[in-house]
Formats: structure tokens, C-alpha cells, sequence
């Protein structure tokens, strides 16, 4: 069945009719027809988005959220492939777990699942997990990490660097000095720790980390990926490390582009994250940074928590928030609202960037006759309300309730297929 | 005002109308019969999730010596580990038609936290490195006794600044009742972001305690510091510690004749304090200890006494 | 004899009584409301002088063993103006006290928190003796029956009495006072105000016709 989304603006351009016939996008023009027509005039047409970082929580907290739900949540959010972190309970260490998960995300049939690989077995942090049978696997993992710990031996690191060269893979690191920043490490160290009486999680645990791997990825020949980078001097670290010509690549969360450490003033743990927000000079620096392209990717680092493991005190309450269906307006208000970004970079971005950088195929393609069809219409004048009790994902931990953000996710397709139309699920389909 | 949640929630007249209430609590402590009426009928929960027998105990006089019904609830070790959230514990024991909670926590913010979620009136009795209104109110009771009025008065506080919930409520207290607060420490032991407080820090305890820092002092506070600090790398050894902060017989010579010394116990002999600081004629911890049950009496009086709405004093 | 038309608000610090320096809660606000008085300086002061004859009669009678009690905030210069006016008719001193009944209402969720009065045992204590509680107006009997609960933190008296500068009625317990100054009978809907020179920088009794919350509950 071939479906025409007429008067599409693709990358913000000039609107056009675009046919989508089978999986790919068959003809660009004028007055084109099919069986089934979508009217996207005033919408603007972006490749279907691909998260570099995402917690799907199966196996082990299918309480929280599911491959299925996730998937839903993230088609919602304008989303065509997904990184599925892997620290489940038990952790994807080996080729079957991640290929368990890889066929959940077919079933699911939403979105492109694609599992991460642990680097060490357990995330135990002291021996290699089986890298090379996960990237062989059905799942043909290409991202490893540790997320959610640090990958914090120099020598561990340093081997999983040179290891995955073979599969063309990347190691993506969860920048945190265990010593410098603990388990307990969850504000900001500055005025605001000091004043709330949390415990600090310094900036400069962040960056040290970051420096080490960079020098390692350069003395390796390796690729390295920077998860969840929250602070200027972060951005730095990196900016020095690319123009000396490492082949190292980072990403940003939406929550870190928009929201700020004194927000913790009331202890509310629906703003516990790690890394943990920071101050407004920081937030500045990685929109720039996201702008001129030394960051290269929105990556959610979406994370679905029970209430009862949020409804504690601030230091006892889980870390992380949603993000999957919030990552569009975030990005609209903080880099298109403010001119930093227009629609083709935000296209970049969030699409073209992740896909290069975990070399996923037919997805951040061109909007051209040919590509893949994995794409997402946006309607850049609406706005959205963020009602957690509305949310497709199984959990309501998300920092932007009450919010109203600009831009929606209308609809979106799979290889072709509609999974979202009029900001809803698409009905189920075989 | 409903709640007693952090020293910053009391003005100046507030806070003074509570020590003068708890100059009359305080007659009653040497009383044949320590028994007022006001709060009868009224229940107060002594929700504690962190060990205090001293200042549960202080609370628990407090509320009987003015007639409520007071029930110790020890939620130490459950709540966390038995997967039942923070809100559940406390909704469930609020749920009983508790008139006030008087909570201690292990973690910053928890009380604040807890407020939220119920209607009766809370009293914060420390939240793990945050606060401790009630203990900061005793301190200024205490010094108030001694002094006569704390404006313009200066206070050195000395030990563990960055773990003390009673550095914090004391310095926002302090300032609000008039004087002034100098902080010496380690520079481990200083908080970030603590030239933004409103008070002087020094690293010198010698230069504060002869006045050449900051000028003349009129009273030394002496906090508590933990042993296990040595196993987080704060500072090297106990001896070394004591050498350069401990208040020894030497730095008590240093000190204005007037000058009190006050420690919120309970008390590391030998550490942070001598024993003829704590023991000599300078030192208030008994007077501290013993104005405990007034202040909280004074607070649980006029945080429940009245309709609970907004009354203007 | 009426006196000026509009109740005065306090002077700071007048009087002979330091001890109750009145706060601003505890001074006469200028109320825009127009009033006579019912009673004058001059009136106050034989109302005294009649009183005091009075208790001197009865008090001859237990060989002069009482103290005399005064309730926060104008029983306290009360008790101090009877308690010279004895001394002068009788060469008789007795001890003055005060005797703060914050704690003891009833009332305490309708008016609120409000800050504690001062109470200061008389020389000698209270056990044993006549106890003559001192205050402005006796209206409901409430605040009587918050001093008999408050006399028990002072001691076990052997016998105690009222005496009442103004009894406007309207009592609502089966109280009573020994020595009375004037009777004002008043409406419900009436309050009755005493100022005296300590608190309020001049002596007069007022009767207000006013539907404000400053619900006289004495």
C-alpha cells in the first residue's frame, strides 16, 4: 500500500508531496497520489529519529517499562531506531540476552530496537563481556557500554577500545570517577550541594574521565562516544580532542539542554539524574556546543521509574527521567525556538549523527527517492502539553509535567509502515 | 506557621517570640507538677529513621509536659529496605490522625520531602546534613541566657561544617536573631559554595578564637566530628585533627573571659573538645541539653495551640 | 463625667508598673470608632479606693495573710494600685504577683497563639494563703477558670477571691467575684474596655458597640 503525505516541508524546506510506496520513498514532487493520503501541509518531514540511549528496563523491571512500551513511547516521540542500554536485570552480556530483547522490538514492531552490549561481563567493571558474540548475534550490537557505571579501569578501557575495532563498533562511556562522584554523588557540587546538604557530584569528575578517553581513543586508532555530556568543561575536553583528530563523538540529553540544578530546592527527586543538572553557564555551553556541531547527538537516556522508587528523599530516590516523548519539544524550545538550530540541523542531529554513529542502516538517511522510509512529520506551530497520566510510557517520571512545549510529533513511519498518525499509535497492524 | 521545616523558615520576631515562650516552658521544668494544658487531646508522632535517644527523648517531655499524647514510631531500617517508599511509611502513620510529626532522617531534604504529602503539622528534628531548627533554637535560648540579647554578638563555629545539619540551622538563626557567624575548618570540611552563606569562614582557629581574624568572640560552638570522616580522606588522624582543631585548654585562654563555649553533644573527648572545655566553668552543654525540652515545648505550643490556620500574633 | 470621645492609643513605657511593658498587641489600638466613657480617671481612682476598703474588711479577718494576683495584662497594674492604696489606709504590705493564664484557656484555637504573659510568684508564695486574683473585666468566667487551673502551678491557697474592676455579666460558668468595682450591664453584642495609665497612658472605661472579632471572652 503506497501512502502520499502531501505538501510535506522536508527538512523545513519547501513544502512538496512525498509518495512512500513498500519500505522505501518512492517518488518527490507535485500532485503525486497514492492508496492513502496523509495531509501534511504546514508539517515539516524529518528522517525518523534514532536515540542512541534508551532504558527499555526488559528483562528484569518490566514493572517500569517493556520493550513494547518503550517502543510505543518512543513512536510517539517521533522515534525510528532505539538504543536499548544494558544494564537489565540480568545485564545483556551475551548473545542471548541481547538477542532476546532484539526480537521483543520485533514483536513490538514500533520502532527499530537495537540492543547494547555491556563492556564487561556483569558491568562489574573488571572483565570483557563477550563483545564479539554480541556483535555477531542476530542483534548486531555495534554500541557497547557500561551505562549506569563507569567504565573506570584505564586498562579495562583501553582493551574494549582496541577489542571492538574488528566489528566496527563504539564504546560509549558513562563519564563518572567513581572516586570523585559515588554511588551517593547526586547534586551538583557547587552553592546548591552545599546549601541542600547532598552530596556533590563535581563537574570535574565528568571531565577527568572524558580526558583519559580521549587520549586512550587516540593511542588505540579507536572511536569513542561520550554518553549524557552535562558540563562546559566537558564540552571542552571534546572540542581539543576533535580538532587534534580523535574519533571521538558525544551526545546530549534533552533534560540537560533545558533544565537547571536549582531546581533541586525542593528535594523533589523527579529532577535526579545522573549526571545531575547543572547550572545555567553549563547549559548554555552544550547548546552552543549542540549548535555547532562539537556535540553531536540528542541521545535521551530515557529512564522509566516506579513511583516507589522515586517517592523517597533525594538521596535515597532512583536516578533518571522519561525522555522519549518530550525529546522533540525539548529540542524546538531550547535550540529552534532560540535560532540555534534550524530543522535540517535538528535533523542532523537526532537522526542523521545517531544513525552514523552507531551505523544503523536505513535509518538518518536523505529525504530522497530511495531511502529507507523511516520518517517523522513534525508540526512545528503546535504545542503539547506534558500530562504524565497521558504518557504511553509505563512510568510518569518525567521533569517537564505541566509544561506546555512547542512542536509535536504528528506521525511517524517504519520502513513504511505508519506507527503514529495524528499524534496517536497507528492501529495495530498484523 | 504550620511547620518548622528549616531555621530559614523563622523571622525575627518569630523566632524571638518562640525563646520567650520558652523562657515560661522553662519554669516548669523545676515544678512540682510539670503539667500544662494546652495541647491535650492533640497526638504527636515522633517518627524517627534515624537513631536520637537524646533528642527523641527531649521531644517526647516536651509533648507530655503540655499534655498531648505522644507516641514514639522507630522507622529505622524499614521503609528503604522493604521496598515500601518513603510516602507510604509516612502516609500510613498520618494516616492514623496524627495532629504534628516530629521527624528525623538520615537524608537531606526527606522532611521537607514528607511535609508535602501530609496536612498536620511537621517539625523537623534533622534531616540527615540539612537541618536542625530546634537544635539551632536551643543553642540561641542558651546563648540568649547567657549574653543577654545576640545582636551584634560573634560566634565561631568549629568542626565538620560540611555534615552538620547544626552548622546550617544555626548560621541561618543566628544571623536572623542578630549576630554574627565565623566558621573554621579543615578545607575538607568546608562546604562548597559556602562563601555564599551569610556568615565569615577561616581555616585558622587560633587567629579566630584571639579576635585578630574576625574580631572579638562572644561564643564558641564546637561540633561533633565523626570518626569515620578519617576513612572518607577528610583529614589524616584524630591527633592531627585535634592539634590544629580541637579546643584545647591553650585556645580556651584565647577567648574573652564572658565568652561560653556550647557543643551540641554528643561529645568526642579529646577530639574536638578538652575536657576542661567541656567540663570548665565556660561551658553551657548542660544548659543546652536542659533548654531542649523548653524550646521544643515553646514550638510545639505554637505550632499547635492555635486553629492551625493562619493567626496573626 | 464623660472623657474625650476617642479611645487613645498607648503612650510607651508610661506608668508605674515596668514590669508589663505593653506590646503591641496588648495596647488599645486607635480605633476610629467613637465611644464615650463610662467611667473616668477620677471614677477609677474611688472605685479603687472602695475596693481596696473592701478587701482590707475581709482580709482583717485571716490576719492580713493574702497576696494579691494580678491577671496579664491590666490585672497587673490593678493589683499593684490596690496594693498601695492598702498599704496606705491599713500600714499593711501585701505581695503582689502576676499570674499569666495563656496557657489554661479554652479559647486558644479560636484567637490563636498568642504571646505568654508573665507569671512572678508573690513573696512568700501562694500555699496557705488568701489568694485575691486581680483582673480588668468579669464577662464569660472563662478567663477566672483559666486562673484557678494556672493558681495550681504556683500552690495549694487556702482560700482565693475575684475582685473585678468592671462586671459587665454575661456569665457563662457559675463564677463570681468578692470585690467588685462597677456593675456595666451591656448587650451582647457590646465590649467593654478598661485603660489605664500603666498600659495605655490614661484611665477610663469604654463600652463599645462594635461587631469586631475582638470577642471579650473575660
Amino acid at each position: 500500500m503506497s501512502i502520499v503525505l502531501q505538501g510535506a516541508a522536508p527538512l523545513g524546506g519547501k513544502p512538496t508531496d512525498v509518495l512512500i510506496d513498500g519500505d522505501v520513498i518512492a517518488e518527490i514532487g507535485s500532485g503525486l497520489s497514492g492508496d492513502r493520503i496523509v495531509d501534511a501541509h504546514g508539517l515539516v518531514l524529518l528522517p525518523g529519529f534514532v536515540d542512541l540511549h534508551t532504558h527499555l528496563r526488559e528483562p528484569g523491571r518490566e514493572d517500569t517499562e517493556t520493550v513494547a512500551t518503550g517502543s510505543a513511547a518512543a513512536a510517539l516521540g517521533g522515534f525510528t531506531a532505539v538504543h536499548a542500554m544494558a544494564n537489565t536485570t540480568p545485564v545483556a552480556d551475551t548473545a542471548e540476552i541481547v538477542e532476546q530483547v532484539w526480537r521483543l522490538g520485533i514483536d513490538a514492531g514500533l520502532v527499530d530496537v537495537r540492543p547494547v552490549g555491556a563492556v564487561s561481563h556483569g558491568l562489574a567493571g573488571e572483565q570483557l563481556a563477550e563483545i564479539g558474540n554480541m556483535a555477531r548475534s542476530a542483534a548486531r550490537v555495534r554500541v557497547f557500554s557500561d551505562d549506569g557505571r563507569c567504565v573506570h579501569d584505564a586498562r579495562l578501557m583501553r582493551r574494549a577500545l582496541e577489542y571492538v575495532k574488528p566489528f566496527d563498533a563504539v564504546i560509549a562511556q558513562h563519564a563518572q570517577d567513581p572516586r570523585l562522584a559515588d554511588a551517593t554523588a547526586c547534586c551538583h557540587e557547587g552553592e546548591v550541594s552545599g546549601r541542600l546538604g547532598l552530596p556533590g557530584w563535581p563537574a570535574v569528575a565528568e571531565e577527568s574521565i572524558i580526558a583519559r578517553d580521549v587520549m586512550l581513543a587516540e593511542h588505540t586508532n579507536s572511536r569513542l562516544h561520550v554518553c549524557h555530556v552535562s558540563t562546559g568543561g566537558s564540552v571542552e575536553v571534546i572540542r581539543w580532542a576533535k580538532a587534534r583528530g580523535i574519533s571521538v563523538t558525544a551526545e546530549v540529553t534533552p533534560h540537560h539542554l533545558l533544565l537547571t540544578c536549582d531546581l533541586l530546592g525542593d528535594y523533589d527527586p523527579v529532577f535526579k539524574v545522573n549526571p545531575p543538572l547543572r547550572p545555567p553557564a553549563d547549559v548554555e555551553a552544550l547548546r552552543a556546543a549542540l549548535a555547532d556541531g562539537t556535540i553531536d547527538a540528542v541521545a535521551t537516556d530515557h529512564a522509566p521509574h516506579a513511583s516507589h522508587d522515586k517517592d523517597h528523599a533525594f538521596a535515597e530516590a532512583a536516578f533518571g527521567m522519561l525522555g522519549l516523548e518530550t525529546a522533540l519539544g525539548v529540542v524546538a524550545e531550547t535550540m529552534v525556538a532560540t535560532g540555534l538550530l534550524d530543522w535540517a540541523g535538528v535533523a542532523d542531529r537526532m537522526s542523521v549523527r545517531p544513525a552514523a554513529i552507531a551505523r544503523v542502516a536505513g535509518h538518518g538517511g536523505p529525504i530522497a527517492v530511495g531511502s529507507s522510509a523511516n520518517l517523522t512529520l513534525v508540526d512545528p506551530s503546535a504545542s503539547y502539553l506534558v500530562d504524565p497520566d497521558r504518557l504511553a510510557s509505563r512510568s510518569r517520571n518525567t521533569p517537564f509535567a505541566g509544561r506546555t512545549l512547542p512542536a509535536q510529533v504528528v506521525a511517524t513511519f517504519l520502513h513504511g509502515e505508519p506507527t503514529v498518525l495524528d499524534s496517536a499509535l497507528a492501529t495495530v497492524r498484523a | 506557621m504550620k511547620s518548622l521545616l528549616s531555621a530559614a523558615d523563622l523571622d525575627r520576631d518569630e523566632a524571638t517570640a518562640i525563646l520567650d515562650t520558652a523562657v515560661r516552658m522553662h519554669a516548669i521544668q523545676t515544678r512540682e507538677v510539670k503539667k500544662l494544658p494546652p495541647l491535650r487531646g492533640r497526638t504527636i508522632v515522633n517518627l524517627f529513621f534515624e537513631d536520637s535517644t537524646r533528642t527523641r527523648s527531649s521531644f517526647e517531655i516536651a509533648g507530655k509536659w503540655l499534655s498531648a499524647d505522644v507516641i514514639n514510631v522507630s522507622a529505622k531500617g524499614s521503609s528503604v529496605s522493604k521496598g515500601e517508599s518513603l510516602r507510604d511509611t509516612v502516609l500510613t502513620v498520618a494516616a492514623m490522625g496524627v495532629d504534628a510529626l516530629v521527624v528525623r532522617h538520615h537524608a537531606s531534604g526527606a522532611v521537607q520531602r514528607l511535609a508535602s504529602w501530609v496536612d498536620c503539622a511537621v517539625v523537623n528534628a534533622g534531616d540527615g546534613t540539612h537541618e536542625h531548627p530546634t537544635q539551632a533554637l536551643l543553642d540561641a535560648y542558651t546563648l540568649r541566657n547567657r549574653l543577654g540579647s545576640l545582636d551584634d554578638r560573634h560566634v565561631v563555629i568549629v568542626g565538620d561544617i560540611t555534615h552538620s545539619r547544626v552548622a546550617r540551622s544555626n548560621v541561618l538563626l543566628l544571623r536572623t536573631l542578630g549576630a554574627r557567624v565565623t566558621l573554621v575548618a579543615p578545607p575538607t570540611l568546608m562546604p562548597s559554595g559556602v562563601s555564599t552563606w551569610p556568615c565569615t569562614t577561616s581555616w585558622d582557629l587560633d587567629e579566630t578564637l584571639s579576635g585578630k581574624a574576625f574580631g572579638d568572640v562572644d561564643a564558641v560552638m564546637m561540633l561533633r566530628v565523626q570518626r569515620e570522616r578519617m576513612s572518607g580522606g577528610y583529614f589524616p588522624s584524630e591527633r592531627e585533627y585535634a592539634i590544629g582543631y580541637g579546643l584545647s585548654p591553650a585556645r580556651l585562654d584565647l577567648l574573652p573571659d564572658h565568652a561560653p563555649v556550647l557543643h551540641p553533644g554528643p561529645m568526642n573527648r579529646g577530639l574536638e573538645i578538652s575536657s576542661l572545655a567541656a567540663d570548665g566553668p565556660r561551658s553551657l552543654v548542660l544548659d543546652q541539653v536542659q533548654a531542649g525540652v523548653a524550646v521544643r515545648m515553646a514550638v510545639l505550643f505554637r505550632l499547635l495551640a492555635g486553629s492551625g490556620e493562619e493567626v496573626s500574633v | 463625667m464623660t472623657g474625650s470621645a476617642r479611645v487613645p492609643a498607648a503612650a510607651p513605657n508610661s506608668g508605674a508598673n515596668p514590669k508589663s511593658g505593653p506590646t503591641s498587641d496588648q495596647r488599645l489600638d486607635a480605633s476610629p470608632i467613637l465611644t464615650a466613657a463610662v467611667l473616668s480617671a477620677s471614677d477609677v481612682a474611688r472605685i479603687l479606693d472602695r475596693m481596696s476598703h473592701q478587701i482590707i474588711e475581709q482580709i482583717a479577718k485571716v490576719e492580713f495573710n493574702a497576696v494579691l494576683l494580678g491577671i496579664p495584662t491590666r490585672g497587673v497594674p490593678l493589683a499593684h494600685r490596690l496594693a498601695e492604696r492598702i498599704r496606705r489606709f491599713a500600714d499593711v504590705s501585701l505581695p503582689v504577683g502576676s499570674l499569666d493564664i495563656t496557657l489554661y484557656r479554652d479559647d486558644l484555637r479560636i484567637r490563636g497563639v498568642r504571646p505568654l504573659g508573665e507569671t512572678s510568684e508573690p513573696d512568700g508564695g501562694v500555699t496557705g494563703r488568701t489568694v485575691i486574683l486581680v483582673d480588668d473585666v468579669l464577662c464569660s468566667g472563662r478567663s477566672t477558670r483559666a486562673a484557678l487551673d494556672a493558681l495550681t502551678e504556683l500552690g495549694r491557697p487556702r482560700v482565693v477571691q475575684l475582685a473585678a474592676l468592671v462586671d459587665r455579666g454575661h456569665r457563662q460558668l457559675p463564677i463570681r467575684a468578692d470585690y467588685v468595682g462597677k456593675n456595666l450591664p451591656t448587650s451582647a453584642a457590646q465590649s467593654v474596655r478598661v485603660s489605664l495609665d500603666e498600659v495605655d497612658g490614661l484611665d477610663a472605661v469604654y463600652v463599645i458597640d462594635s461587631d469586631t472579632s475582638h470577642e471579650d471572652a473575660s
